[in-house]
């Protein structure tokens, strides 16, 4: 599908970078006091000079120019192996380096915001466990925290330190994945399997706890779904003690390899001025140079007791995401330690009768148990009129769940702020001006999930 | 070589040899949509291995594969899409509905999602689960391999 | 409001049609529609550097406005959030776009028109970015239906 435009809309300004958009007659950031013209991108194909051999003085130099009117419009995705999910990208090329891109989502659309309106609050963590679903306890746990904002109660500390066990764990997870699709995409294959190889242990802890290796419904409004299991010291201390060592395997294979940092260094750069800008958040945030992490901003759940570092890199290149990434799994490791060694005694959900169901052998003695479990389960608890917006910390960013209730049993409104959606915004500006082998890299480093995107 | 010629013996004996070609190395298109292409590709990974069914090759080209696992929800966005990369795939070629979302629409029964990928391409297995397991997972590829094998599923 | 933030009750000083409130411990302004680009300008120069989201509410006839535009603001410098709402009605819905300031609300805007059909003037792409291009209505309207299909068993919802 291509889009017929003007000579004035292909002829671009040399030093500032416009998103492609099909079919306007403009330039669509006119320059304002304010923000938008001012992100320019200031390594002037420093980069391609040298890819190109146009700095050193030898045989190999590059000499042809390619004319404007020669670029080509080739699309990629939304099949595509390296595209992390049903991910479209339109990309102008000129010969070899991407001139605009353009990122066209929509494929995993689920309806997921709609879909919340008909389920009541306690069946709204099946729904959005599945936005996110290579975090999925990070959904939930955003979910329940803006229903419980709304309810006006306070989880026990065991249910808090159990949560931040439980979505530590998954930032681990999640970060293998994104290592492993990281390594994949740029050419390491072999990462793919270590990093499904460590999360093989996790998920399987999860499964003991939970019941299921994905999309668990486990943090609901109130609490857990269940307390841990006999034995779940053991299994973490299995988990802490592994994965290190297995960490300083990959370091050994990727941090000093010059074939994954002339792949990685210098790629897909977004500035710290450009990030704020675009709402970036998460690891791309940091490995820009800003020290910013919701668990320290406005602390959780509780996350405050424990000490952790934020790792930040300084170029916002794909290997400064990659060192936050790793940095950031060994910072997890030590929360999870921590939990493990200062869990309170409990209980794992709130005392309110209101809202969290009985255990069952009460409903066998008392009627009012009775009750109170048949109501939940079939209408399910009612939420005061109110609005609020809670955010947490998810391997991708700032997860934040816009949540209206107007008195009823489901969410008059519900809307997920997703870390991926508006990390995508910023795709054509960390690929511009780079060379189409850079594209799947950078990609990768972003770390979209589509299902964040879509919902 | 649609039919089994009834009492000829080495008819018989070649289709049988190419199904059996067929199900040991059965090459999977890349179509995972959602979670449970997560769970594909722990499937494929070390611990679930899916090489030693020959099938660990996930071809990206859809001209190259035999199987496509539709893992995960099919919205109407991506519908077009889906019957596209099927019918780029050559003969003979088999679909494993992966999920609930694609076998019927899972739990999102709404505006956005194709109620089950079968209203697209004809199914062969359906897989259920939301999501289901490595194991799951193999357990339907490998019913596919004997529905093949003992000629049940004839392309 | 007592306990505003130094930074907020300059805001809140400087336009006398914003009300500020106190939404369960957020702090949020409600500005007229015709003041929302130059809020947004204000406080943007007061150091919220971020905008985090910007999504809208159909409230249909429960509120004299049908649609309510809330933009979730994030400043690093003071970790401070602030909620800004407008409202726009059913005839038309329409306010300005943020983009110009913070381009990183593109995405969040275009969402916005294609979920609820508000158009945001300003905005550099304002088309379709989760539903198909010809998909007809906006699916997060209160009048348009979920969409689903008969399914045996399952107690009845409006099936449209």
């Amino acid at each position: 599908m291509t889009d017929e435009r003007t000579a004035e809309e292909t002829a671009e300004s040399p030093d500032t970078v416009d998103l492609w958009v099909a079919g306007t007659e403009e330039s669509q950031f006119s320059p304002t006091e304010e923000g938008a013209q001012e992100i320019a991108r200031d390594d002037s194909g420093r980069r391609l000079d040298e890819q190109f051999g146009r700095v050193v003085d030898d045989d190999y130099v590059f000499d042809d120019e390619i004319a404007e009117d020669e670029r080509m419009i080739i699309n990629m995705g939304p099949q595509h192996p390296s595209t992390h999910g049903v991910l479209r990208l339109q990309l102008e090329l000129e010969g070899e380096i991407i001139r605009r891109s353009k990122p066209i989502i929509g494929y995993l659309h689920t309806g997921m915001e709609k879909t919340a309106e008909q389920l009541n609050f306690s069946q709204g963590g099946t729904n959005v466990t599945r936005m996110d679903y290579l975090a999925p306890f990070h959904n939930e746990l955003g979910y329940s925290l803006a229903v419980e904002r709304l309810l006006g109660i306070e989880v026990p500390p065991r249910a808090a330190a159990m949560r931040v066990l439980l979505t530590e764990l998954n930032r681990v997870s999640s970060h293998l994945v994104a290592l492993a699709t990281n390594g994949m995409d740029v050419g390491a294959i072999s990462m793919m399997l270590y990093g499904f190889r460590e999360r093989e242990s996790i998920l399987a802890f999860f499964e003991k706890t939970t019941g299921l290796r994905m999309n668990h419904n486990f943090i609901r409004p109130g609490g857990l779904a269940a307390d841990l299991p006999v034995g779940w010291k053991d299994d973490v201390a299995a988990i802490l003690e592994d994965i290190p060592a297995r960490l300083a395997q990959y370091d050994d294979l990727l941090k000093d390899n010059p074939i994954w940092i002339s792949r990685t260094q210098g790629v897909g750069v977004i500035s710290a001025e450009e990030a704020i800008a675009y709402a970036i958040t998460g690891p791309p945030l940091r490995a820009a140079g800003v020290k910013w992490d919701l668990r320290k901003a406005f602390p959780y759940s509780g996350i405050e007791k424990y000490e952790f570092d934020v790792p930040v890199g300084s170029r916002g290149d794909v290997y400064d995401r990659y060192r936050v990434r790793v940095d950031e799994i060994h910072e997890s490791l030590k929360i999870v330690e921590q939990v493990m060694d200062s869990m309170p005694k409990g209980d794992y959900r709130v005392d309110d009768r209101k809202v969290t169901p009985p255990p069952r052998a009460r409903i066998d003695e008392s009627m009012e148990a009775l009750i109170h479990h048949f109501k939940l389960f079939t209408e399910g608890f009612k939420v005061p009129p109110g609005e609020t917006y809670v955010a947490v910390e998810s391997p991708r960013g700032e997860l934040g769940f816009y949540l209206v209730s107007d008195g009823e049993s489901t969410p008059y409104r519900m809307h997920t702020r997703g870390p991926s959606f508006t990390n995508l915004q910023a795709l054509p500006i960390a690929m511009a001006d780079s060379l189409m082998a850079d594209t799947v890299a950078t990609i990768a480093s972003m770390d979209p999930v589509m299902g964040d995107v879509d919902r | 070589m649609a039919t089994t010629a009834p009492g000829n013996l080495l008819i018989t004996t070649v289709e049988r040899a190419a199904n059996w070609a067929r199900t040991r190395s059965m090459f999977p298109a890349t179509f995972g949509l959602a979670c449970c292409a997560i769970e594909m590709m722990a499937t494929g990974a070390g611990h679930y291995d899916l090489a030693r069914f020959g099938m660990e090759v996930f071809r990206a080209s859809p001209r190259q594969a035999d199987l496509m696992i539709v893992a995960g929800r099919v919205s109407q966005k991506m519908a077009p899409v889906l019957r596209q990369v099927y019918d780029q795939m050559p003969d003979p070629k088999w679909v494993v509905s992966m999920g609930a979302c694609a076998s019927s629409g899972g739990m999102f029964n709404n505006y956005a999602l194709v109620q089950g990928v079968d209203q697209i391409v004809a199914v062969d297995i359906y897989v259920p689960g939301c999501p289901p397991g490595p194991q799951s997972l193999m357990h339907g590829i490998l019913t596919l391999h004997d529905k093949i094998m003992s000629g049940e599923i004839v392309r | 409001m007592t306990d505003l933030q130094p930074v907020l009750e300059a805001l809140d000083g400087d336009f006398e049609n914003v009300v500020f409130e106190d939404s369960l411990g957020q702090i949020v302004a409600r500005v007229p529609n015709a003041e929302w680009t130059a809020f947004a300008v204000a406080a943007k120069d007061a150091g919220f550097e971020v905008c985090v989201d910007v999504t809208a509410v159909d409230w249909m006839r429960q509120r004299p406005e049908r649609f309510e535009i809330v933009a979730n603001l994030l400043s690093m410098q003071h970790q401070l959030r602030l909620r800004i709402t407008t409202t726009t009605g059913r005839e038309d819905p329409s306010v300005d776009s943020l983009c110009p300031l913070w381009p990183g609300a593109n995405f969040a805007e275009r969402e916005a028109f294609d979920m609820f059909g508000i158009t945001f003037d300003g905005h550099p792409d304002l088309t379709r970015i989760l539903m198909p291009d010809d998909w007809e209505g906006h699916p997060l309207r209160k009048d348009f239906g979920v969409g689903s299909v008969p399914v045996q068993f399952k107690k009845s919802h409006q099936v449209n």
